[in-house]
């Protein structure tokens, strides 16, 4: 963190930034949390929501506060904590726009790719060994790819068409590694996998008869491997096996949406599959709902990848607006997240106004997430400067892992550490949204009570010894620490607290430990709110 | 209830066509699980008497041929200068001559020499042992430890402090213990070395901060918690302080000190040998009798590529004493009846020694043939069951797959192979596989079961 040049000038600064919140926290709002700005909707998203809502007789929550939003939205658009300064920087701003101009901000951050390519290689399965075995080159190129994809912003259909129809090796043609990182490589097996990736349905629930027609497409696909360890090329093969196998001799194909296609022997299937998918309603309705349920903890089809029949949507007016917004947008994926980021329904406060049961499928107010095991051990690092070891299980070839590498950035999902393991990063196996699991358990708490991890990064932290350096009073500490640590100013009731607690005989040191070590492990650290 | 194969039939899930016709192929063709009718027999015993395992998992694929199937009579180039076994406590039995306290045991254990799989990639092979299921299929299953961990935890009454499935010191890395089960089914793993005092068990044992100080951050943390108290009725937060409670019960209550080894009598821990495995034979014990269902002592160093004669010598001495002790502790206790002790690696290793540099008498993977040890819990001691042939290179005699072993435990363990295992794509997956799922098996060890 970088607070004000010299040393009066800091400590004036933070007495009256603590001040004006103190003022402000009693004026408006019960919370740290809420504000109390009139909640006016928007843009669309808002008056669909607030709609549905006033139909369902539901309140929703207060608008979130600005310290909130700046923690919030960074966590959400770059799984990045913010620093004490930008976090700092943002509450004291006065500009009305200023949660617009920050949105932009970080939406043109390297992390916010790096963060997205965190989030497609749990869908894509991006893992070098077992079960998926990508191979650690290949799911490097494929990682790179999928990442500056993301960093450009090419459109979502080139990017699925891309996926679905590259043709070449393993290592130099990224894309193909989408038909190499399935357990199941058989026409009926790449069909499931294109199923859940593009149309968010489990196509084994479909009738069989459908999932059949769909195999038809992918009856081509094959594989073979070259002179070069471990590459390995997918290429159309007119000849499969697999394909007199799945479509007898007739050369008619059904696409999911019961309409026929005639094929023809020298073209490859898959182009006419995702000519057609690109611009079904489904597809573009999937990627929403999964936008929409990485921002807001949860799908307006929830499991997000679980669309059926007897599954609905819980506001389908905003469902088919979405999808309308991102196909008229060119399937602009940026665009996507920031319509999502500025509506009123992103930025409600996490404390509901309303006991119902249907408030959170409704989105009435933000829900409460343990933070991703990637982001937690990122935002661990960076208040207390340490590193993440990593390592990859694989023998050979031996993957780099660069020291400083964050771990969202982690380009492989066979490349993890004992943390990661521990707090439910998915193993990349199935694609389905669910293998991620952000529940707490006791071994959990365990470690962030209690491990020697956890003890060495705050003991060495560069923060803590800042901020008990030279003589800081317990007010100034715990302002900084606040800042570093939870992105807000401390309220005067949390100031008390903390000055007690230096004066009960434990030591400067000890304290300042304490204090950093309690507030690593509060629910506002450890949950998006 | 269900106590046999054909019933459960009656309570499958609905299946597609091209499902079922995939089954009846396999049914038909009868190449494998051929006897799965053998799985009746463990129609769940009502009062199982095992109920616990430890497992003594020999990473990276030990040696048969050096340890309990020698072949004093291949010559040399398989033996090298290990070719004098010696006589257990069971007439007719020899085992390796580096386990000397082992040998004073047999009665207590049962030697399986004919395990076989044939494969011979590391985690491949692991999670063939671990789960009996071939690697490669739509999804990743969970190990045994897993297994009862969701049969035998906190799902089913299971009430300890001390998670149900327990890894003494690390997790096995290779591959993901829990498969489709997910985290919550993952082993606690201590970290740590139960050698070195104290042993500083992650997370419960943090060396240099007092009690006293555990509590009055504690409380720090409980007057800073501001959006905790923001949203008292939150179902996050309650779970949240849920498992803070078992933490701390852990940190601060009894859980600490089942890792407490200064609790035991030092002439105790001097038998089980201090080393880190001898300690951790030492610390299952006081797991399984307090209670918790599955260990597992992640044991590595058994990849001997390179100078397999030198690791044996160096290592085989503390696997002997540890091994040794713990089965006599766990009879002396009266613990032996119901605590299963599995020993056993991914693989053998190549019975025909690599002399050349630079392997320098190494030994590389074989799936082909390798052996296993099972003790306690009701199955029988003092019994070898099936046998390598002359070099111990292919089974000769009653061939045990993955499944067979697996299936026994669990058998003993009284869970029926008909459990359902919950998995995220709601397939039809069950504690075994099923005769379609196209495992190879030669039937449940009822030579060494208990009836």
């Amino acid at each position: 963190m970088k607070p004000p040049a010299g040393k009066s000038d800091r400590k004036n600064f933070w007495r009256l930034a603590c001040l004006l919140l103190a003022v402000a926290g009693k004026t408006f709002a019960a919370t740290p949390f809420e504000s109390a700005a009139a909640l006016t909707p928007q843009n669309k998203i808002d008056e669909l929501v607030f709609a549905r809502l006033d139909e369902l007789h539901i309140a929703p929550a207060q608008l979130c506060s600005d310290p909130v939003f700046v923690r919030r939205v960074s966590l959400d658009v770059t799984g990045t904590l913010p620093t004490a300064a930008e976090a700092q920087q943002f509450i004291l701003d006065r500009n009305p726009d200023k949660r617009r101009v920050l949105i932009d901000r970080l939406l043109a951050l390297d992390e916010y790719a790096d963060y997205l390519a965190m989030k497609w290689g749990d869908v894509l399965r991006i893992k070098a060994e077992f079960p998926i075995n990508l191979w650690p080159n290949a799911a490097q190129s494929y990682h790179r790819w999928v990442h500056d994809a993301i960093r450009d912003n090419v459109p979502v259909d080139q990017f699925a068409r891309e996926l679905l129809t590259a043709s070449g090796s393993n290592f130099q043609k990224p894309p193909v590694n989408f038909y190499r990182a399935m357990q199941n490589r058989t026409p009926t097996g790449i069909a499931q996998t294109v199923a859940l990736t593009f149309l968010g349905e489990r196509a084994d629930q479909w009738p069989s008869n459908d999932l059949a027609q769909l195999a038809v497409f992918f009856a081509n696909v094959g594989y073979k491997t070259t002179a070069e360890w471990k590459e390995e090329i997918v290429f159309f093969n007119p000849a499969s096996t697999n394909a007199a196998a799945v479509n007898g001799s007739t050369l008619e194909a059904v696409l999911p949406d019961g309409s026929t296609v005639k094929l023809s022997p020298d073209t490859d299937p898959r182009v006419v599959f995702a000519d057609w998918l690109v611009k079904d309603p489904q597809f573009a309705k999937n990627i929403v709902n999964r936008a929409w349920s990485w921002l807001l903890g949860r799908g307006m089809v929830q499991e997000p990848d679980d669309f059926r029949a007897d599954n609905p949507p819980s506001n389908p007016k905003l469902l088919a607006l979405l999808e309308k917004e991102f196909v008229s947008s060119g399937y602009d994926f940026k665009q996507l997240f920031r319509l999502i980021l500025n509506s009123r329904t992103y930025q409600l406060a996490s404390i509901p106004q309303s006991s119902d049961p249907a408030a959170v499928a409704n989105f009435a107010y933000y829900p409460l997430r343990r933070l991703d095991a990637e982001v937690l051990i990122d935002a661990l690092d960076q208040i207390s400067g340490a590193n993440e070891k990593y390592s990859s299980a694989i023998p050979e070839p031996y993957t780099f892992i660069p020291d400083n590498l964050r771990s969202i950035a982690l380009p492989d999902g066979s490349i993890t550490s004992g943390f990661l393991e521990m707090f439910g990063r998915p193993s990349r196996d199935t694609g389905l949204e669910s293998e991620r699991n952000n529940r707490i358990t006791a071994a959990q708490k365990l470690c962030l009570l209690n491990s020697s991890l956890m003890q060495k990064k705050i003991e060495s932290s560069r923060m803590i010894e800042f901020q008990t350096s030279s003589n800081r009073a317990p007010a100034d500490i715990a302002t900084g620490m606040y800042l570093g640590i939870l992105a807000r100013f401390p309220t005067a009731a949390e100031i008390k607290t903390t000055q007690d607690y230096f004066q009960s005989g434990v030591g400067k040191r000890q304290a300042a430990v304490d204090l950093a070590w309690a507030l690593m492990n509060s629910t506002e650290f450890l949950y998006r709110h | 209830m269900s106590t046999n194969y054909f019933d459960f039939e009656k309570q499958r899930p609905r299946i597609s066509r091209r499902e079922a016709i995939r089954r009846a192929m396999f049914a038909a063709s009868g190449l494998v699980l051929a006897n799965h009718l053998s799985f009746k027999a463990y129609a769940a015993p009502r009062n199982a008497r095992a109920k616990a395992v430890i497992q003594i998992w020999m990473w990276g694929g030990p040696s048969h041929i050096d340890i309990f199937d020698p072949k004093p009579d291949a010559g040399y180039d398989y033996c090298g200068p290990l070719k004098t076994p010696i006589e257990t406590n069971v007439s007719g039995i020899r085992i390796g001559e580096l386990l000397p306290s082992l040998a004073k045991q047999a009665d207590k254990y049962s030697i399986i020499r004919s395990m076989t799989h044939g494969n011979n990639g590391h985690e491949t092979a692991s999670y063939l042992v671990q789960t009996g299921r071939q690697p490669g299929g739509r999804i990743v299953f969970p190990c045994v430890g897993s297994v009862v961990s969701l049969t035998k935890g906190y799902d089913a009454g299971y009430k300890g402090l001390i998670p149900p499935y327990v890894v003494l010191t690390e997790p096995q890395g290779r591959f993901d213990e829990a498969g489709f089960l997910g985290s919550r089914f993952k082993p606690f793993a201590t970290g740590g070395n139960p050698a070195q005092m104290p042993f500083a068990v992650e997370g419960v044992v943090a060396p240099g901060i007092t009690d006293q100080r555990q509590k009055s951050r504690r409380e720090l943390l409980h007057h800073l918690d501001t959006l905790a108290q923001a949203l008292p009725e939150d179902p996050q937060i309650a779970a949240a302080t849920q498992s803070e409670n078992m933490a701390y019960d852990m940190i601060l209550g009894d859980g600490a000190k089942v890792f407490d080894l200064s609790q035991e009598k030092p002439e105790m821990r001097d038998r089980y040998g201090k080393t880190k495995f001898g300690q951790s034979c030492l610390v299952a014990r006081r797991l399984v009798e307090r209670g918790i269902p599955y260990v597992t002592i992640n044991y590595g160093g058994w990849d001997t590529h390179k100078e397999n004669f030198q690791a044996m010598r160096r290592q085989l001495p503390d696997l002997d004493k540890g091994f040794a002790t713990l089965l006599q502790d766990l009879s002396e206790r009266g613990l032996l009846d119901s605590t299963i002790v599995w020993w056993g690696g991914e693989f053998g290793r190549t019975p025909k020694v690599m002399w050349e540099a630079p392997w320098n008498g190494g030994r590389g993977h074989y799936g082909k043939v390798f052996s296993a040890v099972l003790a306690g819990g009701g199955f029988k001691g003092g019994q070898v069951i099936g046998a390598s042939d002359a070099r111990g290179e292919e089974v000769k005699d009653r061939p045990v797959y993955p499944v067979d072993l697996i299936g026994s435990i669990y058998g003993q363990m009284g869970i029926e192979a008909t459990t359902k295992l919950p998995n995220p794509e709601g397939l039809p997956t069950f504690v075994l596989p099923m005769p379609e799922d196209g495992i190879k098996t030669a039937g449940l060890l009822k030579e060494i079961m208990s009836a």
